[in-house]
């Protein structure tokens, strides 16, 4: 096959913008897991979850996906700080976070998928945007709105996050979590208090990454789990713990993708974030920029 | 009771049972006898890595599929029968088990448990786009004309199976808890740093019990394809055997080989009730809160709500 400039162009430019929106769904793995140490398995149920709500407003209403999951995003802060507290409380207290707290996070995905086929059953929803149809071309290679307007707040949410956790005097605390709680609570600073509200915040990130994933493609309920792979497959990646290395994690993830189903075909796509995770696993367990 | 008569009696015990309710005449009872007892043997394989060694494994489901799939390769290719799919079967998920275990189980036990569920993916993947047994479509197992023992149907054969293989992984899952092998699983479980240093072979140990786990997962697997003479990848890479092999040992106890047979028999009857009197997706979502439900509220299961009450009458 005979590779023309052309179609490289495109599947870079597909596997950049990808990889921004793969950077959205991860960064609130890269908080939960990467610096609190909670695996939470369930947080693409919540991108899910994020995906319906915004569906929901903009089939009734006709508000802008993106907006609304703006506008919902402290209810779903207030959701994960609820979930982190009988986290705490029911597993990491008591130091059973490693089998429990982990079959716990398998359960809520579960139900919450398992529910949302009871109430909207197992078709595909899409959303209809002013900007989903419109492409923009330059000379050979596409642009397509659909992809780039999640790029871009994907990308403003992402620089938001890393400018919050260096440089506001919380953030910092919750950094000084993932490296040391024994030495925080010497401060005199609570890190379950901390903790609840880094976990908070990965959870709204996901719920605004939900109405990205509903911008981008037809959403169904059993999809999310295709995404618990690829999330923590850019976590680990990009090395533990770290935003800058998880945005370079999900770069590296959204051109392999595009590169494989532009010359191996789609139905492959899924498998190369789980491939890149085993491997990563299996010879570079710290990742990219991982210490 | 020592192994060899444990063994003995439960294999006997199985085989009269099996022979006893050949008589029941409901055809519909051996089909939902044989999903119950699948979830007996993925839920006592689950616990071998899962409730001994404290390791969760994700990926039920997966190996399940290598079981079944390797049926239907082994028909495709030889018209091989059915005993020679399980044996084969049961060792390629073995391997599969060992080549995962060896991948991830230098670190922390997280990874494992990611990389399982990775691994179901990727497995569903390669199926849906492997046209020899079936690809997305599915593949068709002609069950054989001529059934052994005099029995009417083959759905009465393959449940017998099964019946011999839940005490089979019975055995072997008690045979594992009471060893010295079962006991330096217990020291990983509890704290893997203290039994390292003791001197247990931590990696070796956890490599076999990840090993023998998902064998057994897979012998489950085997007879699948013969059960409706169809199998297609959604079906047999169900997350619902994922979440089951977890929910029942979880719900029955996980520090005695009986938790998963009472969690498994108590679930698997509960969801065929539901099954057929609602619907499958309530069955689904019954399940799931269920494992919510005691793995926050009875951490320790069914079981040990007994301990709990043999306890207090001992004192």
């Amino acid at each position: 096959m005979e590779v023309s400039w052309a179609l490289l162009a495109n599947a870079v430019i597909a596997g950049l913008l990808l990889g921004g929106f793969y950077a959205a769904m991860s960064v609130g793995i890269s908080i939960s897991f990467g610096m609190l140490d909670v695996v939470n398995i369930a947080h693409p149920a919540f991108i899910i979850l994020g995906s319906y709500i915004a569906y929901i407003v903009n089939d009734r209403f006709g508000f802008d996906p993106i907006v609304v999951s703006l506008v919902v995003s402290p209810l779903f802060f207030l959701l994960g700080a609820a979930l982190y507290r009988v986290y705490y409380y029911c597993f990491e207290r008591r130091g059973q976070e490693s089998l429990r707290g982990l079959a716990f996070f398998f359960g809520i995905l579960f139900i919450t998928e398992v529910a949302l086929v009871l109430v909207f059953g197992v078709d595909y929803r899409m959303v209809s945007t002013r900007y989903g149809d419109v492409t923009w071309r330059a000379g050979e290679v596409d642009f397509p709105m659909r992809l780039v307007v999640p790029f871009l707040v994907s990308m403003v949410m992402v620089i938001g996050v890393q400018l919050f956790l260096t440089r506001t005097f919380f953030g910092r605390a919750v950094l000084a979590v993932a490296q040391d709680q024994l030495a925080l609570r010497l401060m005199g600073v609570n890190p379950v208090r901390v903790k609840e509200l880094a976990f908070a915040l990965s959870i709204a990130t996901a719920g605004v990454a939900g109405s990205f994933l509903i911008v981008i493609q037809p959403v169904q309920p059993a999809i999310g789990r295709e995404f618990i792979g690829l999330v923590f497959a850019v976590c680990v990646l990009g090395g533990m713990g770290s935003i800058l290395g998880t945005l370079i994690g999900a770069f590296v993830l959204g051109l392999a993708e595009s590169f494989t189903s532009t010359f191996f075909g789609p139905s492959w796509a899924p498998a190369v974030s789980f491939g890149l995770l085993l491997a990563t696993l299996a010879f570079r367990p710290s990742g990219i920029l991982g210490r | 009771m020592s192994n060899k008569i444990f063994a003995a009696v439960t294999i006997a015990v199985a085989l009269v049972l099996a022979a006893v309710t050949q008589l029941i005449p409901n055809e519909y009872f051996f089909s939902a006898a044989y999903t119950v007892l699948l979830f007996v043997i993925l839920a006592t394989a689950w616990n071998i890595l899962g409730g001994y060694t404290g390791y969760v494994n994700f990926g039920s489901a997966a190996f399940f599929a290598i079981g079944a799939y390797t049926t239907v390769f082994l028909y495709n290719a030889f018209k091989a029968p059915l005993a020679v799919g399980i044996v084969a079967g049961t060792l390629v998920a073995g391997l599969a088990g060992l080549g995962l275990g060896y991948l991830t189980l230098r670190l922390r036990g997280v990874f494992f448990a990611i990389a399982s569920l990775a691994l179901a993916v990727v497995l569903y993947i390669f199926v849906v786009n492997w046209d020899y047994v079936g690809g997305a479509r599915g593949a068709y197992v002609i069950q054989p004309r001529e059934i052994p023992f005099g029995l009417p149907r083959y759905i009465h054969l393959i449940y017998a199976v099964q019946l011999v293989m839940a005490a089979f992984a019975l055995v072997v899952a008690r045979a594992i808890e009471k060893s010295t092998l079962g006991r330096g699983l217990a020291a990983i479980r509890d704290d893997e740093l203290a039994a390292e240093c003791s001197g247990v072979p931590t990696l070796k140990l956890k490599i076999f019990s990840t090993m023998a786990s998902c064998a057994l997962m897979g012998m489950a697997g085997t007879t699948f394809p013969y059960y409706l003479s169809y199998i297609e990848p959604s079906s047999a890479f169900s997350l619902s055997y994922a979440v089951n092999s977890i929910a029942m040992p979880l719900i029955g106890g996980m520090m005695s080989w009986m938790g998963p047979l009472i969690g498994a028999v108590l679930l698997g009857s509960v969801q065929q009730l539901v099954q057929v009197t609602v619907s499958s997706a309530w069955n689904l979502l019954i399940v799931g809160v269920l494992l919510v439900l005691f793995v926050t509220l009875a951490p320790n299961g069914i079981m040990g709500w007994v301990d709990a009450w043999r306890r207090r009458k001992g004192r």
